[in-house]
């Protein structure tokens, strides 16, 4: 099949006046493809997915989904997709047996037809089937919510900022579940406001306030990253950042994990970082090269956005 | 159609899950009708008369001796002061009081008139109402026995007069139970259709449940249908659990059909989901939803001609009540119960209902989205 899984062309959606949640975004994702839509939050990720789960109208742009326009054939896509909204939204006060069943059912199926897609996650839940799911954990609750995305075999799964609140080693699961998956033939559309998540996916697509700023594999997105790169702390770390920004040879510097991520203009001796530093009343200074990762990349496409705009 | 039963099934296991929910719904109106018939009695039993009696004479204690007789009165003391009569309505010991002045029977005898002075506390209008009623009507009632006694004594014959009797057809013992009970049927019912409906809608938008199901391909009108028929199905039982008990407890006359009485509430009940699925439809929040439904609510019920007689209103809030669907089901339980009334004789109420029913689900279907 030719068609692509998702495909969006230039689709905007303001709410109300003023606040232009998306703004003439264009992207496609293959069949069977992992695709990760990264950004903060804000950045208009569940609107983008909201529309394509036909729960929402663009106001003006093209969007389809598994060859199916969202405002003709909505019926359609209805009836083909998996989506998982941000907020969990199954019946608490229902079973996770109970939970499932009812969705099975008003697709026309039962956990039995499909039950080899679910089988890896729901095993995980089957000694918990009794329970409501109001009362399990929230890596349980998001692998509930996953069986019953998953139950009618969908063609294409919305999954929206589905680790969000979860554990580090259920997001890791997750994401393990999601390969699974898309070994499978399902083509998989996944929002996440991490950084790291994004080198799990295929290619991914950088958005901040409605616009994509690169879609692309994310090797190539941090290869394109080309600028000199080191890792800097002191003692005093406020004050660094505010010192760095001043520095004649600094590109940028933001706060990275327990360090700050110095990109140059161009390439200096670190030596020479070290003893502007040690001139401003810096002490235990250290500079280490650093490999540069999704999260430099995204920073320094936001500062060429900004650029533009201003 | 399979999927309308799934989205019943589910309902049911939901509600019937509830710890609260179930109690509620089967037990509370059981208990509101035994408590609410009781207490919404206009009657006025025990009214606390206090004798101011300045003749002490026979046709006074005759007087006093009728009103000792009648059981709605109930003689808490007795003085020549209307000062300490007076006292003792202010400390609440009295309802009112009977002043005889001095020289009542000779007035009587010689002038062939006396007066005497009922003092009510009007505080609760309607109870003063009522007792006054009573008591002028003791009063009558004294008065043509005297003229009778004493116009025999005096060998003429008796005056003529017009004498005024009655009876009460379809309640012969004037009990207000029986008028009652039949209106606090409804109410249940009502309560049930309209809260119960409308919060189980907004429940599902409160806590994000409808994002879930918008995205199946679950069919608007499957998805209404599915969740208003549990509720349907539950007020109809009640009102079969709430005329039970009160043909049990109250004895209520069950005169006409019963068929009728069900075969509208059926109607009814498609005009009251409609009306809570309307508000569903515009609210955000289960409270929102709770608010607004009790206004509609409380103006449903005040004007329902179930406190108050429509009849006593004035013409523009009798004109309100005409889309008051509430009115229409008191009026039809009280004339096919007590009265016996058959399918002609309300089928101007039917006709209304049937439209409004079409109007308001009409309406909430289409106020209901599942895409922004």
């Amino acid at each position: 099949m030719s068609t692509n899984a998702i495909k969006v062309e230039s689709a905007s959606k303001r709410y109300g006046k003023g606040v232009v949640a998306l703004d003439k975004v264009s992207f496609e994702v293959g069949q069977g493809e992992l695709f990760g839509l990264i950004g903060p939050d804000g950045a208009g990720k569940t609107t983008l997915i909201r529309i394509l789960a036909t729960l929402l109208l663009a106001d003006e742009g093209y969007a389809e989904v598994n060859g199916w326009e969202v405002r003709k054939d909505y019926r359609k896509i209805r009836r083909h997709i998996g989506y998982m909204p941000g907020r969990f939204s199954l019946y608490q006060d229902l079973s996770v047996e109970e939970n499932l069943h009812f969705f099975a059912t008003i697709f026309g199926t039962s956990i039995e037809e499909n039950y080899d897609l679910i089988r890896d996650i729901y095993v995980q839940l089957e000694p918990f089937r009794k329970r409501k799911a109001g009362k399990l954990s929230g890596g349980m609750k998001q692998k509930l919510a996953l069986s019953c995305a998953l139950i009618h075999k969908p063609a294409v799964l919305l999954l929206d900022e589905p680790t969000t609140g979860v554990d580090a080693v259920s997001r890791q699961e997750f994401w393990e579940m999601l390969r699974k998956l898309k070994e499978k033939g399902i083509a998989i559309l996944v929002s996440t406001p991490y950084m790291d998540e994004a080198s799990l996916c295929e290619r991914v697509a950088l958005i901040q306030k409605g616009h994509i700023l690169s879609i692309d594999e994310p090797k190539k997105i941090v290869s394109a990253f080309d600028k000199p790169l080191f890792a800097v702390r002191t003692n005093d770390m406020y004050r660094l950042i505010q010192d760095l920004r001043a520095f004649e040879s600094t590109h940028s510097a933001f706060p990275f994990g327990e360090n700050v991520h110095l990109a140059l203009k161009n390439p200096i001796w670190p030596e020479a970082i070290q003893a502007y530093l040690a001139g401003k009343g810096h002490t235990d200074i250290e500079i280490h090269p650093a490999q540069a990762t999704i999260e430099d990349a995204f920073m320094e496409l936001m500062g060429q956005e900004e650029e533009v705009n201003q | 159609m399979r999927t309308i039963l799934f989205i019943v099934r589910k309902e049911f296991l939901q509600i019937f899950r509830h710890k609260v929910m179930l109690p509620l719904i089967f037990l509370m109106p059981i208990i509101q009708l035994v408590i609410l018939a009781h207490a919404a009695d206009f009657e006025v039993k025990n009214i606390n008369l206090y004798i101011v009696d300045n003749d002490m004479s026979q046709a006074s204690q005759q007087l006093i001796g009728k009103f000792r007789a009648c059981r709605n009165f109930n003689i808490v003391g007795h003085s020549f002061s209307s000062r300490v009569a007076y006292d003792e309505i202010q400390r609440g010991n009295a309802d009112l009081f009977l002043e005889i002045p001095p020289h009542f029977q000779r007035d009587l005898l010689r002038k062939n008139k006396g007066s005497l002075q009922l003092s009510i506390n009007a505080i609760n209008g309607v109870q003063a109402g009522l007792a006054n009623a009573y008591a002028n009507a003791i009063i009558q009632d004294f008065n043509s026995q005297i003229r009778m006694e004493w116009a025999s004594l005096a060998a003429r014959p008796a005056l003529p007069g017009l004498s005024v009797t009655f009876s009460n057809w379809f309640n012969p013992e004037m009990n207000y139970k029986t008028f009652m009970v039949p209106g606090i049927l409804v109410l249940l019912v009502t309560l049930i259709g309209m809260f119960l409906s409308g919060m189980n809608i907004v429940k599902e938008k409160e806590i994000g449940t409808i994002e879930q199901i918008n995205v199946t391909p679950i069919r608007k009108y499957q998805f209404i249908i599915g969740k208003l028929l549990p509720f349907w199905i539950i007020a109809l039982v009640e009102l079969s659990i709430g005329l039970f008990v009160g043909w049990l407890i109250f004895d209520i006359p069950v005169v006409g059909s019963l068929w009728l009485v069900f075969g509208f509430a059926a109607i009814y009940l498609l005009v009251v989901l409609g009306l809570g699925l309307l508000v569903s439809t515009i609210t955000e929040t289960q409270q929102q939803a709770m608010f607004i439904s009790w206004f509609f609510l409380i103006i449903f019920i005040l004007m329902s001609g179930l406190f108050t007689p429509i009849e006593s209103m004035p013409p523009w809030a009798q004109s309100i009540t005409r889309f008051n669907p509430v009115a229409y089901f008191v009026e039809v339980m009280r004339m096919v119960l007590l009265k016996g009334s058959n399918l002609m004789d309300i089928r101007h109420h039917v006709i209304v209902m049937l439209t409004a029913a079409l109007a308001v689900n009409v309406l909430a279907v289409m106020n209901y989205r599942k895409t922004n």
